[in-house]
């Protein structure tokens, strides 16, 4: 509680346009997809119509807004299972994401993956990794092939605070410094590594920040509330990155406003917490700064409507499609197709 | 034709398939300018340079989560897992990662990729540095295993798990490296999923992998010239995709059916082989069949014990002249 303000500093508005209205109104629109698709997911889950589990990111939307729209077509995400956010923000259809949640036969993955491993390769979302800290050294990997081949790809690769305190976390990030891979760690800090407090089990007051020296690498903290302020860490760590310079390693100070997945009702949290947050929630920071830059009310509700009408219309799609069908059960475990290992 | 080591095999194997395919790249610890503790690598460094050939730190998720990512993204690499025992503490991407990743993104991920590793004892390492444990991959589905008794076989079935489209765990043997065959020039590819018939015979069926194929066929030799015993030896080479065809038409023949496992006992591969033989080919059978394999411990280190625990051929040739005799 009385690291707050510390660990998410002020909002300090630049007046300076470098972003220019169309990328501002793309972060906006993005943030609300967001929120308003996590928002439909979890009342779903209360309707029985997306099982298994979830893990949203409402209050952490500036941080998928902000690195989604600073990428190139052709740079890759690689998420974690909190990835509905990272997915949507690289354009992937809300009906795909909420098919899959929802399990039907239009879902992403037709179901076979679920909440947890949301892919779309032609979205360059290559996966959503549900073993902590799992696909850092995988982005290392897709980083390396960039490298070999002279390609001028960024893979991005996102993970919550608890992941920093893993091994494979602390494997990719020496791999990528000696490797001077283009990859960029992005660690949404939302202060909780599930239930329990970061500051509690971490032996540094910011668990990926004060670690990037261990490697060589600039220490980076971001008000990871505010889309600019990301928009502009992302752009310079990926600018780093196809210019040759190698890793960076970026802490976003955010907050998650439900439980670690839907099982948790999140009561380990000091009272007062959440509502000091929401006063600092990022769509109504942003909504603020597209006033700031002259963006009329009505713009700013046109998109609000609109993304609304777009996650009630994929909500009936999904809900009246059908669910996969059976003969999915054994396809694609290997290349040829199929599952047979005999003759 | 030449001869070969195991060890200059396994050069000559990586070497072909990166002269080949330029998207072939090699990773792992001490491979490049130091050519592999066991000296498996030497000279690939000096031929295909720094940027395909790659020393890594002592990271084995690093490695193989790498390896992934390249293989997602189009490249077709070759990770070294030093010691197969090694495999434990990477075990995410071999059991999670590799072999799930195509399934749950409904086939939109692909992971061509050989994680090639030294298994098995003899070498008096102890108990972390000796196992055999191709049981740990051959129960995931998603994943191709083979492991190849002798130098043209580790050529071939090197080239075909490069080619293969999916991951491939390729355990070579750490005792064989050393040992020599005949090789033929020019490329050698081979079939995944392929066992070979390496002694024909008629009066009973022994199964074995890497290390016990010499073993197996020195027993095979012994039984019949001293007890008149006329065995078939299946080197079983490829346990996913795994050949039942020639398996289940050598116990047809023979109708008596052994196994020799350098793995401790509990769930080594040739329980599923006794099992699927028993399901479709029970009235084949004359006798029961034998599992000879390394008893249910951790390896020790001194050569007197190691020596007891592995399947030898005396112990491979008493066990079968017993069960034929009885």
């Amino acid at each position: 509680m009385a690291k707050i303000e510390e660990h998410a500093p002020a909002l300090k508005a630049s007046l300076n346009d470098d972003i220019g209205e169309e990328k501002r109104l793309e972060m906006y629109r993005l943030q609300v997809e967001i929120r308003e698709a996590e928002q439909r997911a979890f009342d779903l889950f209360l309707q029985n119509l997306v099982k298994g589990t979830s893990h949203l990111s409402l209050g952490q939307e500036a941080v998928a807004a902000g690195f989604a729209a600073a990428m190139r077509p052709g740079d890759l995400s690689f998420c974690t299972y909190r990835g509905h956010a990272h997915t949507l923000a690289r354009g992937v259809p809300i009906t795909k994401v909420l098919g899959e949640l929802m399990q039907r036969d239009i879902g992403l993955m037709r179901g076979k993956g679920g909440s947890m491993h949301l892919t779309s390769v032609d979205h360059g979302v290559m996966g959503s990794y549900a073993i902590i800290g799992a696909h850092l050294p995988i982005a290392c990997g897709a980083a390396w092939r960039a490298q070999y081949k002279g390609a001028k790809d960024v893979s991005v690769c996102f993970f919550g605070d608890g992941t920093t305190n893993i091994g494979a976390f602390h494997e990719a990030l020496n791999f990528a410094a000696v490797w001077k891979l283009p990859v960029v760690f992005v660690c949404e800090n939302n202060l909780y590594m599930e239930y329990t407090p970061i500051s509690d089990v971490t032996a540094v007051q910011h668990p990926a920040a004060d670690r990037a020296a261990s490697y060589g690498l600039e220490r980076i903290i971001v008000d990871g509330n505010d889309a600019d302020a990301v928009y502009r860490s992302a752009m310079a760590a990926y600018d780093k990155a196809r210019a040759g310079g190698g890793p960076s390693l970026i802490e976003c100070m955010t907050y998650r406003y439900s439980g670690h997945s839907r099982a948790d009702p999140a009561k380990y949290r000091p009272e007062g917490e959440l509502e000091k947050w929401k006063e600092r929630d990022p769509i109504k920071l942003y909504r603020e700064r597209l006033k700031q830059f002259g963006i009329g009310e009505e713009t700013i509700f046109r998109i609000e409507t609109d993304v609304k009408r777009e996650v009630d219309e994929a909500t009936e799609e999904c809900k009246a499609a059908p669910p996969p069908s059976l003969d999915i059960l054994t396809t694609d475990v290997y290349a040829d197709g199929g599952f047979a290992w005999r003759n | 034709m030449a001869e070969l080591t195991y060890r200059d095999a396994v050069i000559r194997g990586i070497a072909q398939e990166m002269t080949r395919d330029p998207d072939v790249v090699f990773l792992g610890e001490d491979i490049a300018k130091a050519g592999g503790v066991f000296k498996a690598t030497v000279g690939l460094f000096e031929q295909f340079g720094p940027m395909r050939v790659r020393d890594t730190p002592i990271s084995e998720q690093a490695i193989l989560g790498a390896a992934m990512g390249a293989a997602m993204t189009g490249l077709k690499p070759i990770a070294e897992i030093m010691f197969s025992d090694f495999i434990a503490v990477c075990f995410d991407y071999i059991a999670n990662e590799f072999p799930k990743s195509r399934y749950m993104s409904n086939g939109q991920v692909k992971c061509p990729l050989v994680v090639r590793t030294g298994n098995g004892g003899g070498a008096r390492f102890g108990a972390q540095h000796s196992q055999s444990v191709e049981n740990w991959c051959m129960m995931i589905p998603g994943l191709k295993v083979v492991a190849p008794s002798n130098p043209r076989d580790v050529i071939g079935l090197m080239a075909a798990a490069v080619r293969d489209p999916d991951p491939v765990i390729f355990f070579e043997h750490k005792s064989l490296y050393p040992t020599k065959g005949e090789v033929p020039d020019g490329e050698i590819v081979d079939t995944l999923g392929t066992a070979k018939i390496v002694r024909p015979g008629k009066d009973a069926t022994i199964l074995a992998l890497a290390l016990m194929v010499p073993r197996a066929l020195a027993a095979a030799e012994k039984l019949k010239s001293e007890h008149g015993i006329d065995c078939e030896v299946v080197d079983v080479r490829s346990l996913v995709p795994i050949d039942t065809q020639t398996i289940l038409g050598s116990v047809a023949r023979t109708h008596r059916l052994f196994t020799v496992e350098e793995n401790p006992r509990l769930c080594g591969w040739g329980a599923e082989l006794v099992s699927i033989v028993a399901d479709e080919a029970f009235y084949d059978l004359d006798g029961p069949p034998v599992r000879i394999t390394t008893p249910h411990i951790p390896l020790p280190a001194a050569d007197i014990l190691e020596d007891l625990a592995l399947p030898s051929v005396d112990r491979i040739t008493d066990r079968i002249q017993r069960s034929l005799n009885t």
